[in-house]
């Protein structure tokens, strides 16, 4: 295993974190917008409040980390990336921005605002949407070298069918994964009417998350063939994400044991999501950029990997801590405690 | 190539966010330290006053934070947006820093929650007291290893370049640079200086506006004394900093004290205007630059003189350094008084007029902030990385930089507005006098 592979691994392991905890808290941000607006507020906003509070932060992290931790690997990314993403994720700086701080300010400031709760209901759905424009780009197509400098062609990216399928993609998929663990965190807390509904609405977000993620690796055959055909090597990683999300739909539909239902889910993702990263290898940014000619020095990635490992070893206890106090702890889900400041 | 637009405006757009990024990032790093010494007093004295000031400040706290990470990820991504060039190159060298740094923000991160829905439910307060360590340390750590990126491009160090190739890589050389130790604790003891100055400041408008509790006589005294300390550190690092820009970045030192001719017995020049190349009303403090710049009244002091017209920050900067000196040392002076005035019982602290003082000092102190960073960064130039990449070289070539501005301009007025809007929201529906008068009627008044 190379320093490369390690490193790329790392980042795509905690991207994957980021989007898995982020769709969470995204989703339930917009449910919680949506039963506002349908006068349904009273079912879910209780348990939506109770799992997003004390973790909203820690969510934010796991995107610096990916994008901190991808400029130390790999800082020819910053060049390449950093150039042409100025307006995509300057967007999503923006709506980051209205989202974190949006929520703290009902949460903490004005309990029930509805014209905040919305703010940030709609910036959370948003913000996928936006991100995702990365992994569009990365297909390549998109981007040209003139005069030495990297530029992004808008018009062909926002023409672009694999854009916008992506986008779709990324909003239900988003949906799918928030409502399928609030199923399960609302039947932790014993509150039926909330499990009701939130099983309702994965039920409804399983179909458009599943065809769309088909369609992309059929558009892909057009727009980058290369990854296509690599795509088909890692057959068997789809193969299982496909029957783990059967498995999960199943599940919910005969309303038995959701805390599984979420394991497959994310079992779901995470082969899905480790299938087309390695799909995508060697290429950061097709065709211009790969991990071999962006890495960085030996002793910056050796001791990058030191101070990952020496960090885990502090990160690992604490969100064991956080978890066990706020995501297993009984009388805390089912909201017989509260202990905000 | 007629990239001089997009390098101005993401000058200016950097400058925004940093501006107003270290508001929050400031009150960030020093109010967990705040909350920490109150809960601490609070278990120590028994005095449910102090407890119940921590439990409001961690409640303040969690606004501006979250205001705070949501600015720190815009300018961490910004930095990669706008100055494509120079993250390629730190990202090879310095990237060490800055990856702990994410380390640190995601203890903090974890704990904070932890301990903000705690409240209560551990039996002993000191096991939740204990809860509030790794934020305190994840929060200054922050500041620590962000400014250890901020030192190397004042101060670079631990790599090689030969022909445009980066070489002999060290990234630990890179990290502990000669700027480092200076601007790692001016950073963060301002920044236990402001928050204690911001804190006293809303204690005394309180008092001012007719809350005579003793809860708010008690959050002044702590925190004025908290601010004394921090303000006296902060001059004496003040000096130490002279010496290391007198040693590593001469320029900047001259370009700030107007020290156009290199000479010995070198005075320093206080406030003044620039007039035509010539200094008018000034006030000259014989021998003091040389005593700053090293220790000795006859010692040399590097001027302007020796440097390329091209190299040479813009001499404005001698106004940010009058700034933040002045309210340095106001606030020293302020503290000061106003301990010994406690101490002793003068009549002179407890009047309006020198309330008023007080609660200017908390402005006055971010100002300084401001002050000391535009100094630092406007400073640095034309630099963006001192002797090897010049800022307009680091730019991004993107043609939209303009209209990000103007979101962003817009981004900040709202996120600004909106988090003053819902502080004095927070804190005026529920005035201490009847938070306190609720938890003693819950506990059946058998405590305070």
């Amino acid at each position: 295993m190379t320093l490369e592979i390690i490193g790329i691994s790392v980042l795509w392991t905690f991207l994957f974190g980021y989007i898995l905890v982020g769709a969470i808290d995204f989703g339930a941000g917009f449910f919680n917008a949506y039963s506002l607006i349908t006068g349904r507020q009273r079912i879910l906003t209780n348990i939506i409040q109770r799992y997003l509070s004390p973790v909203w932060e820690v969510t934010n992290v796991f995107l610096v980390f990916f994008f901190v931790g991808i400029i130390g690997f790999f800082p020819k990314t910053a060049f390449y990336y950093g150039t042409t993403l100025l307006v995509p994720v300057s967007i999503g700086i923006i709506l980051l921005a209205i989202r974190g701080s949006y929520y703290a300010f009902e949460t903490y400031g004005a309990r029930g605002h509805k014209g905040y709760s919305f703010m940030y209901g709609l910036a959370g759905i948003l913000i996928p949407a936006s991100l995702s424009i990365v992994l569009t780009i990365s297909e390549g197509g998109f981007v040209t070298m003139v005069e030495g400098h990297p530029v992004l062609d808008y018009w062909l990216l926002f023409s672009s069918r694999l854009t916008w399928s992506i986008v779709v993609l990324s909003i239900a998929a988003t949906l799918y994964i928030s409502a399928v663990f609030l199923t399960w965190y609302a039947n932790k807390a014993r509150d039926t009417e909330a499990t009701k509904l939130l099983r309702k609405y994965a039920l409804i977000w399983a179909l458009p998350t599943m065809i769309t993620a088909a369609g992309i690796i059929f558009e892909l055959r057009i727009h980058n063939p290369e990854h296509y055909s690599n795509i088909q090597r890692f057959w068997p990683m789809f193969l299982i994400s496909f029957l783990m999300f059967i498995g999960t739909v199943v599940l919910l539909w005969v309303r038995k044991n959701y805390g599984l239902a979420f394991g497959l889910l994310a079992g779901q993702f995470i082969f899905a999501f480790f299938g087309y990263g390695a799909s995508h290898y060697p290429y950061l940014l097709y065709p211009h950029l790969t991990i071999y000619d962006s890495f960085t020095n030996t002793a910056m990635a050796i001791s990058l990997i030191v101070v990952f490992i020496l960090g885990l070893g502090l990160l690992i206890p604490s969100l064991y801590l956080l978890m066990r106090l706020f995501l297993f702890d009984k009388d805390y889900v089912r909201g017989k405690s509260n202990h905000h400041a | 190539m007629g990239n001089e637009q997009a390098v101005f405006f993401s000058r200016v757009l950097t400058e925004l966010t940093l501006s107003f990024h270290i508001i929050y990032a400031t009150i960030g790093v020093g109010v967990p330290l705040m909350i920490m010494i109150a809960q601490w007093v609070g278990i120590k004295k028994n005095d449910e006053h102090y407890i119940l000031l921590a439990r409001r400040w961690a409640r303040g706290f969690v606004i501006t934070v979250a205001v705070g990470v949501v600015t720190g990820t815009a300018i961490g991504l910004q930095l990669s947006l706008l100055w494509p060039n120079f993250m390629e190159l730190a990202g090879n060298v310095a990237a060490l820093p800055l990856f702990m740094e994410t380390f640190a923000f995601f203890f903090e991160a974890i704990f904070l929650g932890i301990y903000l829905y705690t409240w209560d439910r551990f039996e002993n307060q000191k096991k939740h007291l204990l809860l509030l360590i790794p934020v305190a340390i994840g929060a200054s750590f922050s500041a620590v290893f962000i400014t250890m990126l901020n030192a190397f491009m004042n101060a670079p160090q631990g790599f090689d370049l030969v022909n445009g190739e980066i070489i002999n890589i060290n990234p630990l050389l890179a990290m502990f640079n000669p700027a480092m130790p200076t601007k790692v604790a001016h950073v963060v003891s301002t920044a236990f200086m402001t928050s204690a100055f911001v804190l006293a400041s809303i204690a005394a408008f309180r008092m001012i506006k007719g809350s005579n509790h003793v809860y708010h006589k008690k959050a002044l005294y702590l925190t004025m004394k908290i601010g004394l300390i921090f303000s006296i550190a902060t001059a004496v690092i003040g000096d130490f900093s002279g010496k290391y820009l007198a040693e590593y970045q001469p320029e900047k030192l001259a370009a700030a004290e107007w020290h156009f001719e290199t000479e010995g017995n070198a005075p320093l020049i206080l406030y003044g205007v620039l007039d035509d190349g010539e200094v008018k009303y000034a006030i000259e403090i014989p021998y003091a630059l040389s005593i700053l710049a090293h220790s000795m009244p006859s010692a040399e002091v590097i001027g302007l003189d020796q440097f390329p017209e091209d190299e040479i920050p813009p001499l404005y900067i001698h106004y940010l350094f009058d700034i933040m000196v002045t309210i340095g040392m106001w606030m020293v002076l302020l503290s000061g008084v106003f301990w010994l005035g406690t101490r002793r019982r003068w009549k002179l602290v407890t009047t309006k007029w020198f309330r008023w003082l007080i609660v200017l000092g908390g402005p006055l102190s971010i100002i300084a902030i401001e002050a000391g960073w535009w100094l630092a960064e406007v400073g640095r130039q034309p630099w963006v990385l001192r002797g090897i990449m010049r800022t307009e070289d680091a730019a991004t070539t993107s043609g939209q930089v303009g209209t990000m501005l103007v979101l962003f301009v817009i981004l900040y007025i709202i996120l600004g507005i909106g988090s003053v809007v819902v502080l004095t929201r927070m804190f005026r529906k529920n005035p201490v006098e009847r938070e306190i008068e609720d938890r003693e009627m819950e506990k059946g008044g058998d405590v305070l």
